[in-house]
């Protein structure tokens, strides 16, 4: 008996069988990628009567034909990695066409246990399974389950004990030649043999109480994505999103920013206390703390508030909708609808939505959900979106938190357009090439497991995106100090460069400090306004000013006009990604070509849409 | 009776179609094939998004958008 079995997790995706994962692993689990590969790839343990399994997640897919990069690793690991057993996680509600998958594994190896999973929905449904006629009909175990209560998992786990000990025998039903390593050239014949059994399997074992099961599915369905209500259902939800975001940060920001203050003060006192020079010790306290704590208060809040929402809509089976609603247009941008998720999710944050690209299977649409990712703002340019839309374009403070939002949803409509835009752009000239085929399963409305949508998105999400922030913000803090605080005859060496800027900067209706400040802020958009605030406080540290009233004083005085403020917005969305999101699209391309077309991309769109509106409105008379 | 084949993308809302062929090309086909679309399987029409395009499908109990263009690949006859 081998110490440590292995088990492999397969299925189809929109199974729970993540959450099945999740619930027999817990939080000892790890997650990267399949080797050379940009698909996640989750190892965990569990442990049962005192021996430890490891359990291996492979891709959601719906066969093994390899026809995508996930069916080629799930194939792949199946066929050669032996594992010690394969639990097949099948969705009760949609069994036949979960049966495919299935079949096909058991052509492969005998050591399967089938889990029918969500059973607790399709009773509600109206469907009705004979587990134990399943298991005969297929010849191996059949543990029903639903993993989001636990019920069935110890079954499970004991028919996994017991068949790696090898006290069960499995009698599969074979398809002749439906081992997908040797389907290549009859593949029709043999998925419609598969689909033929599938089907005989599934009449026999499931009876249909409700006259149709998915009737509560569709009637909703109707409204969000009805021709009239669609879409501005899907604007109200992500608006209010937004505004809950904002409101809701503001308070544990603070509360952050506070905590740190003080933190700084008893660091300095250690500092002092330990001895460390003067200059270091400003160096790191002034320097470095500053910048990640900055970073942290700034970010933290809305993340933690915007990523469960998000993982809220997902779990609920929204997201698929809104691409669905929103895919026409994407249609005519030569894009994938699924860009419309990937783009969604760089509201919360770029790098993880360039990560989420990877839910699109064809290179080159890929590619441009990548490369666009970045043009709709994330969590770390909405406070500086929000401040000068508060104070500049939004005269009166009263109500200021709606007309703010109103002024959001206009940044962000312009966002989108000009994500389609570039993307019509980048289909009719690097990435030529015809719209690959759009397949989207639109599974049913599940009921959200609060628990795991906390556990996903502050681990898999917030902490995972707050983690690189805060590594790039350290260097980065490091160099801002030290620039800030080396004098050459009298005047800083950021002052030399927002010198050296300000013609270029004036053009586009900014002021050199105001760029140099964009391209410090490189590792992390958040810090852009500190430095511009620091940099005209002529203090060479980042300091937060109490109200908004000072901060408008503050930028009047600088010569800041509307135009400025503006124009700081419109470069504020589109220009180079952060650190963070540079170093996700190289890890996630693998090439530095499409990293600098990434960088270089929104660049110049920011540069010519600045350009327009500065020189445009001079010319107009505006200003 | 008489069966009349046609797209898919040409069948209304709530529609029903048998599946006859699939001509599209060989990856979209075994991309289709393996969501269930095998000849004579039954294929109904859900709904259309907003703008018309894409439409949702019922297939072998589970719902999947598709795009006219890819849709007008898949023959079907209208029972």
């Amino acid at each position: 008996m081998k110490d440590n079995p292995i088990i492999a997790l397969a299925g189809n995706p929109n199974t729970g069988k993540s959450t099945l994962f999740n619930a027999l692993t817990g939080l000892n689990q790890h997650t990267g990628n399949w080797p050379g590969k940009t698909v996640t790839n989750a190892i965990g343990k569990f442990e049962y009567q005192g021996r430890t399994y490891t359990l291996v997640d492979l891709p959601g897919t719906y066969s093994l034909m390899a026809n995508t990069i996930e069916e080629e690793i799930a194939r792949d690991y199946l066929c050669t990695e032996n594992p010690d057993a394969v639990v097949i996680v099948t969705d009760a509600t949609c069994l036949e066409r979960n049966l495919n998958l299935v079949l096909q594994i058991m052509a492969i190896t005998d050591k399967v246990i089938v889990c029918v999973n969500l059973i607790d929905e399709a009773k509600r449904k109206g469907i009705h399974l004979d587990l134990a006629k399943l298991a005969d009909l297929l010849g191996v175990p059949v543990i029903g389950t639903v993993a989001n209560t636990g019920a069935g998992l110890d079954n499970l786990k004991s028919t996994i004990a017991l068949m790696v000990a090898g006290e069960i025998s499995t009698k599969p039903r074979k398809i002749i030649s439906a081992n997908p390593q040797e389907t290549d050239d009859n593949h029709d014949q043999i998925v419609s043999a598969i689909m033929a059994t599938a089907e005989e399997i599934s009449h026999q074992v499931i009876t249909v109480t409700h006259p149709d099961p998915h009737q509560f599915d569709r009637k909703i369905d109707r409204i969000l994505t009805s021709r009239i209500f669609g879409i501005p259902i899907m604007l109200t939800l992500l608006g209010l999103v937004f505004w809950i975001t904002i409101v809701g940060a503001n308070y544990p920001s603070t509360l952050l920013q506070e905590g740190f203050s003080w933190l700084e003060g008893q660091l300095f006192d250690f500092f002092v206390w330990i001895g460390v020079p003067d200059s270091i010790r400003d160096l790191l306290i002034l320097g470095v703390y500053r910048t990640v704590a900055w970073v942290v208060s700034v970010m933290l809040p809305p993340m933690s508030i915007f990523f469960p929402l998000f993982t809220l809509l997902e779990d609920l089976g929204y997201l698929p909708r809104i691409a669905f609603n929103l895919d026409s247009f994407f249609k005519k941008a030569c894009a994938h609808g699924k860009q419309a998720l990937t783009m969604c999710m760089g509201f919360g944050c770029n790098a993880a939505g360039v990560t989420a690209c990877r839910i699109i299977d064809s290179p080159r649409e890929r590619l441009i959900a990548i490369i666009t990712n970045n043009f709709v703002p994330c969590n770390g340019r909405f406070p500086t979106l929000i401040a000068l839309a508060t104070i500049f374009i939004v005269p009166t403070v009263k109500y200021s938190s709606i007309a703010a939002a109103g002024v959001i949803l206009a940044a962000i409509i312009l966002a989108v357009a000009i994500t389609l835009g570039v993307s019509f752009i980048l289909s009719k000239t690097i990435l030529k090439g015809l719209p690959s085929a759009f397949i989207l399963e639109m599974p049913p409305y599940r009921k959200p497991q609060v628990g795991r949508i906390i556990i996903r998105s502050i681990f898999d999400r917030t902490l995972f995106v707050l983690g690189r922030a805060v590594m790039v913000a350290m260097p980065a803090g490091l160099i801002i100090w030290i620039l800030a605080n080396t004098n050459i005859s009298g005047q800083s060496l950021l002052a030399y460069g927002a010198q050296f800027l300000d013609p270029f900067a004036r053009l586009l209706g900014l002021d050199g400090y105001i760029l140099i400040a964009f391209i410090l802020g490189l590792p992390a958009n958040e810090i852009v306004i500190p430095i511009v605030i620091m940099s005209y406080m002529a203090e060479g540290t980042l300091i937060e000013l109490a109200s908004l009233t000072e901060l408008w004083e503050l930028l009047v005085q600088n010569g800041w006009t509307w135009l400025t403020a503006l124009c700081t917005m419109l470069f504020s969305l589109n220009h180079w990604p952060c650190g963070t999101t540079l170093w996700t699209i190289k890890k996630e391309t693998l090439s530095w070509k499409w990293t600098w077309i990434s960088l270089i991309t929104p660049t110049v769109v920011g540069i010519v849409l600045c350009l327009i509106v500065a020189q445009g409105s001079r010319l107009l008379g505006l200003i | 009776m008489i069966q009349r084949s046609v797209n898919l993308n040409r069948l209304p809302v709530n529609g029903i179609g048998l599946i006859r062929q699939i001509a599209a090309d060989e990856m979209l086909r075994r991309r289709l094939l393996d969501l269930g679309m095998t000849a004579n399987t039954p294929i109904k029409v859900v709904m259309k998004s907003p703008a018309g395009d894409p439409t949702a499908y019922l297939i072998r109990g589970t719902v999947i958008a598709l795009r006219s263009d890819d849709a007008a690949k898949i023959i079907v006859d209208i029972i």
